[in-house]
């Protein structure tokens, strides 16, 4: 709920500016773009999951009514035009680089998964373009295909590149492998698991669109896009695809119907509607249906993993050992390689003081769409892990899963915490907020209500899941020595206008994440100047800097900290102005709420009046300062942001039919500095609901002989609906990062990452009377109905 | 085969030219260029197209354009006046019920839809009508929240839009 | 969606003469299964003939004993209808739980029934309540209406123009919902009737069907626990991601007793 106070001071809900259009209907989506003469795009797609491809017929289609022309791989070689890059590499554990196929932007002579691009036909109109495709001939030859991660590394799996031996992309470590065996050796316990953390399709509602057009008159190209970083997209196009340079190529990723990760990457079908715009000289627009969309969006996840746990005899965590099979799909989507690796390997401490730690993944090609960031991306899975057998032990320990994760918690002196997985933590709490989720959820009262719910015949249960994440990737030279091929700061201009409006540029970029109404806060309580004067302007390369977008919740702890370095120039600047104008010291002139004043007088002038005399300098120190207050900042940060949080679950099972049903979520999470309260907990509540799907209800199932994607529409694929979910309790813990200038952490993902271990420990527990060990997610109705039906069955013939 | 089709559209008399099989989403959005009406899925699922016909929600993805002859229709645009915002939209805005803004016009128009004919729906009633809604942004929590609001003004303002 | 010659007759003669005249037309009730399976172009027909206009094919009536509701009723009106609800609440309840909103201000019984989709919900309520299904030229009892998979005995260009059913003692339905698309996984519709009860599946099989033992041991004694013990085979049922067939047979028997709870 918004506050009454709407002045946007920070830590105040203020409505947000940008729902005005979007509760009209006047949001512009890609998709709303009309260009004059505008040609559409089909993509011709191929129906199998691996074959080669041989003569493709396009004369009877070329022929139809309304074709402009069909493109195949041939004119894309012919023309020059190269693979879709990867933008990180990763170094195996043997000192190689990964294996790094060309990922072609159409087929080049074989398909490696269904819906893999082969042509595209150009048309007057979206249907005539489809009426055609109908007439391509095809000469397909097809190949076995290899699905699941595991069967892709046996000896004899189909290949699906020639050129990386068992599928395998890179074999990859981390931590004391030799610390974590003497661990182990000393244990007193030892906690065992086996998990498969489910694929997903993130789904965000606006399918993917892009137009392409092109000013014969200019040479210039323009991108209309749906991305989460449109500077990303115009470097990796622009300099490795269509060897157009910056200048000559704008992208705009205008108001963009949510992401989830699935919108960072570069995507084929940017680079066709482009290069085909200059080649027919006129604009070609493609728009994703959502069945298609299914089948060409990254997805998630898809992690096959076995974990151990060593504890002492005082149940003290001595190390932790994983090994994960992740699968990458048929190509390295844009940044798929850190997933498994950087951004997931790197979390396995969690909360935890846990000494040893050691990983290791095998990343694997598989005739399936690729794999990337979504929600969270790689810890999540990490989060998964170490809470399911932190549970796991817990149980074997027959101590209380809150109390045994209190006993290990990192402790709250302990700052910066160095773990053994590279991390260095610089700020947290988890004891407290811990305890806050307890209490908001009658931890203490559980018992009371599961006795009650057996009484209706249901089984109730309770889950635990703490979760540490590592927001806003950086610092660009660390990411680097990571394998990041691009930097990771962000970039900021606060425009004054002269009478004392501002517009703010970013290179974050808001799809949902409210960036319009938080950033104008920021910039509003920075400079002293209302709220309803300040704009903020996102996703386009011709007005903004420079940007690397939005994805793994970095856009106010990189992007808002860019703003404040740049505001920080502005009000320098101002304070020079002011100098000048009331004739003192600079050093003696104060910035506070809008007012440049001489310390320790009443003399002062409104930041307003700076502005103004910026841009009309007629009484100016112009012999040492330009006129015009308009400042750019770029914001490198000194390491990751480390938001962290506490989510409790009870959950009820239906005995009779399977049906679990979430009674109550809690979440007590710690982001740092809040600017908007209102905005974080929808980000929360969104993160819940993703989270919650991918325990209950979102399973991405392809059949194993076809290679085909048996969930291919939201009549197969269940994506959450209202019915499906309860009201969320959440609240906030702060402690404050260290190492920004706003102290903020991050809160994009955080739902989506502490949940589903949740969920499932919740699920775990109301089965635990019924002797059931762990589910493997989504705990539908039906896996859940067999367990339950075998244990009666056990029960009874006892 | 070509058709001509005319129906009132948030009270103005409109006609197209269109091929018979058109749907009303298409001819919203790329004839009349109401691009307020989105489309979210192809199997009729996710209502981000949802729109008024004659006085109730309908998918506009499900519905050919020449079916809507001499239909009168409602789209998100024609909901606030010139003066204000309907409160239902208002409601929206004051309790965050809306992130990304794709799903938003269905499921306003839903929302409406369902006051109209159930004015002080409960929390379940809500949750069971937003069925045919599907939002990835929010979580439903504060879309629930905006139609319990909406509901309680459209209350006080009359029960009517 | 390929494109098609459309057509609005004003009377159901109209509407004949055009789909008899069609090379290969369609009839269009509602259309929330046709234009989905156009919009995927797994259908081209030569003509669509909307029957939107068709004033004698909409409307509820009661008489005496029955119900009659026309082939153009939406599922929302039948779930509003105050004479359904008082005469067979159970069908309201069907109808107001059918797809969602949307779709039941458009979808008919009409269209839903001439579908014959193997997880419709009304082929059950036709069958466990003895409807007759009304066409332009005959009238046929609802267990020889639904023929199978997607057939019914409707011939080439005949018309559903309404349903006529029987008032039972007493009815009711209980669905397992596919979570994704909200259609049955399994729906069981359960009545008592005069002649004894009857209770018919959706969802579980290729079309709906009886379960006479169900039906056998409910006319012994009315109660859950009658049903509660019986199982059902899994052999023929349908199986598909969201269910095995077992799981089919399990939710037959859970849905059944879940009916006749909310019965007694």
């Amino acid at each position: 709920m918004t506050d009454a106070d709407q002045s946007g001071a920070v830590g105040t809900s203020l409505r947000r500016k940008e729902d005005l259009r979007f509760l009209t209907g006047q949001g512009r989506y890609t998709d709303d773009f009309n260009r004059p003469g505008q040609l559409y795009a089909y993509i011709l797609r191929s129906p199998h999951a691996h074959a080669t491809v041989g003569a493709i017929e396009t004369e009877g289609a070329l022929a139809a009514p309304g074709i402009v022309a069909i493109y195949t791989g041939a004119d894309l070689a012919a023309a020059g035009i190269g693979g879709l890059p990867c933008g990180w590499g990763i170094t195996d554990k043997f000192g190689k680089p990964m294996a790094e196929p060309v990922h072609p932007v159409l087929a080049q002579g074989k398909v490696r998964h269904v819906g893999d691009p082969v042509a595209v036909v150009i048309a007057e109109t979206r249907e005539a373009a489809k009426d055609a495709a109908e007439l391509i001939e095809i000469e397909y030859g097809a190949l076995p295909a290899v699905i699941d991660a595991v069967e892709a590394v046996q000896p004899g799996a189909p290949l699906v590149f020639a050129e990386a031996a068992q599928n395998t992309c890179y074999e990859w470590e981390i931590g004391d492998q030799g610390a974590v065996d003497a661990a182990f050796a000393r244990a007193e316990h030892v906690a065992r698991l086996d998990l498969v953390n489910n694929r997903l399709v993130p789904n965000a509602m606006e399918p993917r669109s892009a137009i392409g057009e092109y000013d014969a008159g200019t040479g210039d190209y323009t991108l209309y896009t749906t991305s989460q970083n449109p500077h990303v997209i115009r470097l990796l196009m622009g300099a490795y695809v269509l060897h157009l340079p910056e200048h000559k190529l704008r992208v705009v990723a205008p108001d963009v119907g949510g992401g989830f990760g699935s919108k960072i990457y570069h995507y084929a079908e940017e680079a066709i509607v482009t290069w085909a715009s200059g080649q027919l000289r006129r604009p070609v627009k493609w728009t994703a249906d959502r069945s298609e969309s299914f089948l060409s969006d990254a997805q998630g996840r898809d992690h096959v993993t076995h974990v151990e746990l060593a504890l002492d005899g005082d149940a003290k965590f001595l190390a932790l050992r994983v090994s994960t099979v992740a699968n990458l799909g048929a190509y390295l989507s844009t940044f798929a390689p850190a997933i498994p690796t950087i951004l997931y390997a790197t979390l396995l401490a969690g909360t935890y003081a846990t000494p040893a730690i050691h990983c290791a993944v095998r990343a694997v090609f598989t005739n399936t769409v690729p794999v990337d960031a979504y929600r969270g991306a790689g810890r999540p899975e990490a989060t998964y892990v170490v809470e399911r057998i932190v549970d796991v032990a817990a149980r074997q320990l027959g101590i209380d899963p809150a109390e045994l994760r209190r006993r290990n918690f990192i402790a709250k002196d302990a700052y910066p915490y160095q773990t053994p997985v590279a991390l260095q933590y610089d700020s947290g709490d988890y004891f407290t907020t811990l305890d806050m989720a307890l209490d908001a959820a009658d931890y203490a009262g559980f018992e009371a209500r599961r006795r009650e719910a057996a009484s209706r015949g249901k089984l109730r249960g309770i889950g635990i899941a703490t979760y540490i994440e590592a927001c806003g990737i950086a610092p660009s030279k660390v990411a680097g020595a990571l394998g990041a091929r691009a930097g990771l700061y962000e970039a900021a201009e606060i425009r004054v206008h002269p009478t004392g409006s501002v517009t703010v540029f970013t290179g974050a970029h808001s799809h949902g994440q409210g960036h319009e109404t938080t950033f104008a806060q920021l910039v509003a309580s920075g400079l002293g100047v209302p709220v309803e004067n300040v704009d903020v302007v996102h996703g386009d390369t011709a007005k903004i800097p420079f940007g690397m977008g939005t994805y793994g919740s970095r856009s106010l702890a990189v992007g808002g900290s860019a703003i404040v370095k740049a505001m920080d120039k502005v009000i320098a600047k101002g304070r020079k102005i002011a100098a000048h104008l009331l004739e003192a010291a600079e050093a003696d002139i104060e910035f506070k709420d809008g007012q440049f004043t001489v310390a320790g007088t009443d003399r002062a002038k409104s930041f307003g009046e700076i502005a103004l005399t910026a841009y009309v300098p007629h009484n100016y120190p112009i012999e040492e300062l330009e006129p015009g207050l308009d400042e750019t900042a770029f914001y490198d940060p000194k390491n990751f942001t480390y938001p962290a949080g506490a989510h409790i679950a009870e959950v009820e099972i239906d005995r009779d039919t399977g049906v679990t049903r979430v009674v109550r979520f809690t979440a007590s999470d710690d982001f740092g500095r809040i600017i908007n309260p209102m905005i974080v907990e929808g980000q929360v509540h969104g993160g819940l609901a993703q989270g919650i799907g991918q325990a209950l209800f979102e399973s991405t199932v392809y059949d194993k002989a076809s290679g085909q994607l048996l969930t291919g529409s939201f009549m197969d694929y269940c994506m959450p609906r209202a019915g499906d979910l309860p009201n969320f309790a959440v609240s906030h813990n702060v402690t404050l990062c260290t190492h920004n200038p706003l102290g903020v952490k991050g809160c994009g993902e955080a739902g989506a990452i502490g949940s589903p271990a949740a969920i499932m420990n919740a699920v775990s527990d109301a089965l635990a009377p019924l002797g059931i060990g762990p589910v493997d997610m989504p705990a539908t109705p039906e896996k859940l109905w067999r367990l339950i039906q075998s244990s009666m069955t056990a029960q009874a013939a006892e | 085969m070509t058709l001509s089709v005319t129906m009132t559209v948030n009270g103005k008399t409109r006609t197209g030219t269109i091929e018979a099989r058109t749907l009303l989403v298409q001819f919203l959005r790329d004839t009349l260029g109401l691009t307020g009406t989105h489309v979210g899925c192809d199997t009729s699922q996710c209502g981000a197209c949802v729109i008024h016909v004659d006085g109730r929600s309908v998918k506009s993805c499900t519905m050919l354009a020449i079916q809507a002859e001499g239909a009168d229709i409602l789209t998100i645009e024609g909901l606030a006046t010139a003066a204000a915002l309907h409160p239902m939209q208002e409601a929206f805005r004051d309790n965050h019920g809306l992130q990304c803004g794709f799903c938003t016009p269905g499921m306003v128009m839903s929302a409406v839809d369902l006051v109209r004919h159930n004015p002080t729906p409960s929390e379940h009633e809500i949750r069971e009508w937003l069925e045919g809604n599907i939002c990835r942004c929010t979580g439903y929590h504060n879309i629930v929240k905006s139609v319990q609001a909406g509901a309680a003004a459209m209350a006080g303002a009359g029960g009517d839009d | 969606m390929y494109d098609f010659t459309y057509q609005a007759p004003r009377t159901l003669a109209e509407a004949l003469a055009a789909i008899l005249s069609a090379e290969d037309g369609k009839l269009l009730a509602g259309g929330m299964t046709l234009i989905p399976t156009l919009k995927q172009r797994l259908a081209q027909p030569s003509d669509l003939v909307d029957l939107a206009k068709l004033a004698e094919l909409k409307g509820i009536a009661r008489d005496g004993g029955s119900v009659t509701i026309g082939a153009m009723t939406t599922h929302a009106e039948v779930a509003a209808s105050p004479e359904i609800s008082a005469a067979i609440p159970a069908l309201a309840t069907l109808a107001g739980n059918i797809g969602d909103a949307q779709v039941r201000h458009r979808g008919t019984i009409g269209g839903s029934i001439s579908n014959n989709d193997p997880a419709a919900d009304y082929p059950s309520a036709l069958v466990a309540l003895g409807a007759t299904v009304k066409t332009n030229s005959r009238e046929l009892a609802a267990e020889e209406f639904f023929t199978g998979m997607f057939e019914t005995a409707l011939e080439p260009g005949e018309i559903v123009t309404a349903v006529r059913f029987p008032i039972p003692e007493k009815a009711a339905y209980a669905k397992f919902p596919n979570p994704a698309s909200r259609y049955a996984v399994v729906g069981v519709f359960v009545a008592k009737t005069a002649d004894g009860a009857r209770v018919a599946v959706t969802g579980a099989g290729p079309a709906v069907f009886r379960l006479p033992e169900f039906e056998r041991a409910l006319d012994t004694n009315f109660s859950p626990d009658s049903v509660a013990r019986l199982k059902v085979e899994a052999g023929d049922l349908n199986a598909d991601i969201h269910a095995s067939a077992e799981y089919r047979a399990h939710l037959v028997t859970v849905m059944a007793k879940r009916a006749v709870t909310s019965m007694t």
